[in-house]
């Protein structure tokens, strides 16, 4: 049977990619952002996951203002990188899990979430960075080393579904993996976030504080984290720190009780708080 | 409009329903400069390029003004705006720069120092008090 045996919660700034694509990791600016990803690339090949099921938001790249899904999942056979006005990023394409995918969407849209089926789609930074972080650096003619299934979320038009709606499609796709008969390493990714905010006059707003509570709550009281509402998360985290929604639906995935085995925050990359947890299922 | 729990976060314009219905054709302008054709057009004739988008005399001016905040007001969201900074050759950061009326080198600073404090920065009558 497919297992989802660890979450992943990860930041996904495009200026992290830029900067792995550029090769300049090790300068003093980056040297303190990577350090902290170094142990997750290892602990990843130690865990080599079959499928990544990546919880992610598009940034007005697949999705224009036209059409504005809540929950979109990825069912192709493939994911472009998209053009995101500079070129695409020189990594590999992405490669989905078909079978998979559309067994999830069956069966969250018989669980009463109503998903939005993508049978083709390009994805921006928001689904490349994550992989790059877990992965480390790859070229367009290398491959991920993992199968993708992604779920894109709305969280630039409000209002981004709740954090509660977010942790329960969780329980929902953890039912919908459990119930999928092939033998996989199943992870999944929550990204986005954390405190951030990018327009007008009170852009560069940082809440670390906020930021380390919510980590805690998310790993041990979930309970409390999906009560969190939209308006703390605009004035406490900044009016794109809502992005921080997407890591519910990871945290509700997994078990009750999980084990914390990486933890890395720092401020900044460009304008954001990067935050980065592994969570491990104790199954 | 009516009024909003988010109305009194200061220095914010929450991209809502009514925002995103005002904005329309501005967003859809901002997001076409991300392919090539479409840039060397605007470069090429604005005026006539940005004739192509149903969009009020306001936002148009706010586009001609490069009035990146007032663009917002009228129903931007900033990823869309920042597609016609980058298109000025403007990066993010100083965008954000510009917009929180600082200099390049002192929001560089700031961000550096942990970013913009959440202290005096959550309610509108905080800044008022300024
Ligand atoms: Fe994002």
């Amino acid at each position: 049977m497919a297992r989802i045996t660890a979450g992943i919660a990860c930041s996904h700034v495009p200026a992290i990619g830029v900067a792995m694509d550029q090769g300049i990791t090790d300068q003093p600016y980056w040297q303190p952002v990577f350090k902290g990803f170094e142990f997750s690339r290892k602990w990843n090949e130690e865990n080599k996951p079959d499928v990544v099921f990546l919880v992610y938001n598009d940034h007005c790249t697949a999705f224009d203002a036209s059409v504005i899904p809540t929950f979109a999942i990825g069912c192709a056979a493939e994911f472009v990188p998209a053009d995101e006005g500079f070129g695409p990023r020189p990594v590999p394409v992405v490669k989905g899990h078909q079978k998979l995918a559309s067994h999830i969407a069956q069966s969250v849209i018989l669980d009463e979430f109503d998903l939005t089926i993508m049978n083709e789609m390009e994805v921006d930074h928001g689904l490349t960075v994550p992989l790059s972080v877990m992965f480390g650096d790859r070229k367009p003619e290398d491959d991920w080393g993992t199968l993708v299934v992604p779920l894109a979320v709305n969280v630039v038009q409000y209002p981004a579904p709740t954090a509660n709606r977010c942790y329960n499609l969780g329980k929902a796709i953890r039912r919908a993996i459990d119930s999928y008969p092939e033998d996989l390493n199943v992870h999944i990714y929550g990204t986005g976030g954390m405190s951030h905010q990018l327009q007008a006059e009170r852009a560069g707003l940082i809440n670390a504080e906020w930021d380390q509570n919510f980590m805690d709550e998310l790993v041990n009281e979930p309970d409390k984290a999906r009560k969190i509402d939209h308006v703390e998360f605009l004035r406490e985290t900044g009016s794109e720190g809502i992005e921080m929604v997407m890591w519910l639906v990871m945290r509700g995935a997994l078990d009750e009780q999980v084990t914390e085995v990486h933890r890395h925050y720092h401020v900044p990359a460009s304008n954001t708080a990067v935050g980065h947890l592994i969570l491990e299922n104790h199954a | 409009m009516t009024e909003k729990a988010y109305d009194d976060i200061p220095g914010t314009f929450v991209f809502d329903a009514d925002r995103s219905r005002e904005g329309y054709w501005l967003n859809q302008f901002c997001i076409s400069l991300r392919l090539q054709k479409n840039r060397d057009a605007f470069k090429a004739d604005p005026e006539e390029y940005l004739s192509r988008f149903a969009m009020t005399e306001d936002q148009k001016q706010a586009v001609r003004d490069r009035a990146w905040n007032r663009l917002l007001e009228l129903g931007g969201n900033i990823y869309y705006t920042s597609k016609l900074a980058a298109f000025d050759g403007i990066v993010f950061q100083d965008l954000a720069a510009i917009m929180s009326h600082m200099s390049r080198d002192d929001y560089r600073k700031m961000m550096v120092d942990g970013g913009r404090s959440i202290e005096g920065n959550r309610y509108k009558s905080e800044w008022e008090k300024k």
